[in-house]
């Protein structure tokens, strides 16, 4: 739909029920593909949703104390513990990832080839940092003796939950890793100035995928701003 | 529609309004991390965390994922559902006040 047309279009409150009630496409001007992965983020928001409402349930009905996370999470630097180190390097990563990928969003929308591919590397490599680390966490973790039945710091219901929900958002990190890497080489490849057509789809795409692939990256983002209030830091 | 669609040129913002966001993102996890260093406890910890988390979360959609700028249909239709988290939210609240309470009862006092 042309810029002039939405124009014409009412705004605010009352463009709600004007394009819920509309013909042909509901969100007037809105990338049937972003509108698409807007609404599979919101089911995934529901998923997490879950899980942390039920780490939540778990957490406020045991009888037995919760392991401090300040402890449990702490790292020796120099014989004395700084609580919380990794978790706040691996949020000062994501969120370092996190902007990389906005700019490199908005290199791509200015067609902007080279840019926008090298800011998606960078955005994949700070993705691979904050898996590698994740890796480290539980491998440290598994050493001292938390199992999802059972752990040496308190309540036995913290190893559940720490791997389900920890391991579930690494698992969305390390796909977002797969998908940022196949779109580095497509951007730099030239795909999206070129019209070449996709391996998969067949389908000619533009910088518009570069923005669908942002918001992906960015949920796991914002997921993370929810782990680490309520799991690290509660 | 579909060849209508292509012909929309889409926005694209100055890159001082990511760097402000990207800035205020770090400056807010730092203080969220400072709440965990100085040890706050109880209602005043509680309070720091959410205000921090959700003004992180926020910053992130509205500017990071676009949603300020977006089809106002669409920020309705994604954020409407919150609500409905925020009740289920409330309702296990509930619950697990009355599990703790029963278990008290029953595991901890004997029956």
């Amino acid at each position: 739909m042309e810029n002039s047309t939405i124009d014409k279009l009412p705004k605010g409150w009352k463009s709600v029920p004007s394009d819920l009630g509309s013909d042909q496409t509901t969100f007037k001007g809105v990338n049937w593909g972003k509108a698409m992965m807007w609404i599979f983020l919101l089911s995934d928001t529901f998923i997490f949703s879950c899980f942390l409402i039920s780490y939540m349930k778990g957490r406020a009905s045991t009888v037995v104390d919760w392991p401090n996370p300040s402890e449990v999470f702490a790292l020796h630097v120099g014989g004395f513990p700084v609580p919380l180190l990794l978790i706040a390097i691996m949020t000062f990563v994501l969120i370092t990832s996190s902007g990389t990928m906005a700019l490199a969003v908005k290199y791509g929308y200015e067609k902007n080839r080279k840019m926008c591919g090298y800011l998606i590397l960078a955005t994949a490599f700070g993705g691979l940092t904050f898996v590698g680390m994740q890796a480290f966490e539980w491998t440290k973790l598994i050493h001292e003796g938390v199992r999802p039945w059972e752990n040496p710091f308190g309540a036995k219901q913290f190893g559940s939950y720490f791997f389900m929900i920890t391991g579930f958002h690494g698992t969305h990190v390390s796909i977002g890793v797969i998908f940022l890497f196949i779109f580095a080489r497509k951007v730099l490849r030239g795909d999206f100035d070129t019209g070449k057509r996709g391996y998969f789809t067949t389908m000619k795409s533009d910088y518009v995928a570069i923005e669908i692939l942002g918001l992906y990256w960015h949920f796991v983002d914002l997921v993370w701003v929810f782990i680490f209030a309520f799991f690290y830091l509660w | 529609m579909k060849e209508q669609t292509k012909k929309r040129t889409e926005t694209t913002h100055k890159i001082g309004i990511y760097l402000w966001i990207w800035g205020l993102l770090f400056v807010l996890s730092f203080f969220s991390y400072l709440v965990d260093w100085f040890a706050f406890q109880g209602l005043l910890r509680w309070t720091l965390i959410l205000i921090f988390m959700f003004l992180k979360a926020g910053l992130i959609m509205a500017f990071f994922m676009h949603l300020f700028w977006e089809r106002y249909t669409l920020v309705n239709v994604l954020l409407w559902p919150m609500t409905a988290i925020a009740c289920f939210i409330g309702l296990m609240v509930a619950e697990a006040q009355y599990t703790v309470f029963t278990r008290f009862i029953y595991f901890v006092l004997g029956s």
